[in-house]
């Protein structure tokens, strides 16, 4: 199916905390998207964007051992490309399912990153899929058209370098305050995190 | 906040033009529409009308205009009082600042968006603003217009 339609209890949930101000600064990591832009600028907001899976094709580099000085330089070039805003400076991050398609050490240092530029209380969305590593899984652009609606349209396949549980996922956000899970009927663990 | 992409596929009859074999480096200053098919550094101000960067232009400037249609390449901020449409062919990064933005499907955009509400005549005035927001903060990826945001200190 190229385009679905899904309630989304993260969505609605990753809403709540952000309607009742204005001028927040909200950052988009999936592909850029006219129902997102009039989405977040209608509620005031300042929407940041940038393309993280067509970033991440657009830098590979050719692999080297784990640690090695390129898998370190594709890190901090990634980070640098993506994430270099300044401390506690996002009111919130959509990373929709961008964060599975991460190998290990690219995805803890995403998501020490995401930690650090965030605003204290501030939330992020993530999807993970509920297939097993190395399944293909589609990759979908998530489009808002409504406060707990997506619209969802295949962008391509990837095989999820790994399987994600919730006591994974709690882990991988360890440093944060508080992680919550929503498991959708579409096999799509929807999680909110706080900082 | 849906906006109907106006049609432009070459220079408006009357439009200045840069043609994709020119290369210019420095400020462009224009009291008419002007299309920018070539390349372009430096700063664009066409305050009062229509800028469009045709599928062959490639800028790399702050631009400022009434009005900016993008098919090409932009690393730039770019301020448009009235609209910014970002077609699905272009390439843009840096930060937007209009009342209306359009963005087609399949464009790559890189940068934040920043919608300014036009005020209302009666609104204007002490006390009558918006609600009080958050002050904007400044990734470093907004002080420029590189397509690799600065690092931090």
């Amino acid at each position: 199916m190229r385009e679905r339609t899904k309630r989304s209890l993260g969505l609605a949930q990753f809403v709540e905390a952000v309607r009742d101000e204005t001028g927040l600064s909200i950052l988009d990591l999936g592909e850029i998207s006219q129902p997102n832009v009039s989405f977040i600028t209608g509620l005031g907001h300042r929407l940041y964007s940038v393309d993280f899976v067509r970033t991440l094709d657009s830098i590979t580099v050719p692999e080297d051992p784990p640690g090695g000085p390129s898998q370190r330089n594709r890190i901090e070039a990634f980070i640098d490309q993506t994430l270099g805003y300044e401390p506690e400076s996002i009111d919130g991050v959509f990373a929709w399912d961008a964060l599975e398609h991460l190998n290990r050490p690219l995805l803890l240092a995403v998501v020490d990153r995401l930690y650090e530029i965030l605003r204290p209380g501030a939330c992020l969305l993530a999807f993970f899929h509920a297939a097993e590593a190395g399944e293909w899984a589609p990759v979908y652009s998530y489009r808002i058209v409504g406060p707990d609606t997506l619209q969802l349209t295949f962008r391509t396949q990837r095989r999820p370098v790994e399987r994600f549980n919730n006591r994974g996922i709690e882990k991988l956000f360890e440093r944060y305050e508080s992680v919550k899970f929503f498991l959708s009927r579409d096999h799509i663990r929807e999680v909110i995190v706080h900082r | 906040m849906q906006t109907t992409p106006t049609k432009v596929s070459s220079p408006a009859s009357g439009a200045a033009a840069i043609g994709k074999s020119v290369v210019v480096k420095g400020d462009i200053y224009s009291r008419e529409d002007l299309y920018v098919d070539g390349e372009v550094e430096g700063t664009i101000e066409v305050q009062e009308h229509r800028l469009t960067v045709g599928p062959n232009g490639r800028v790399k400037a702050a631009v400022r205009a009434r009005e900016a249609v993008i098919r090409g390449t932009v690393h730039g901020d770019i301020e448009a009082i009235d609209r910014i449409d970002v077609r699905k062919e272009a390439k843009v990064v840096g930060d937007l600042r209009t009342t209306r933005i359009a963005i087609e499907e399949g464009a790559y955009f890189k940068g934040s968006v920043d919608v300014v509400r036009k005020p209302a005549p009666a609104a204007e005035g002490r006390g009558s603003g918006p609600p009080a927001s958050r002050e904007a903060p400044q990734p470093a990826s907004a002080a420029g217009a590189s397509a690799t945001p600065a690092r931090r200190s």
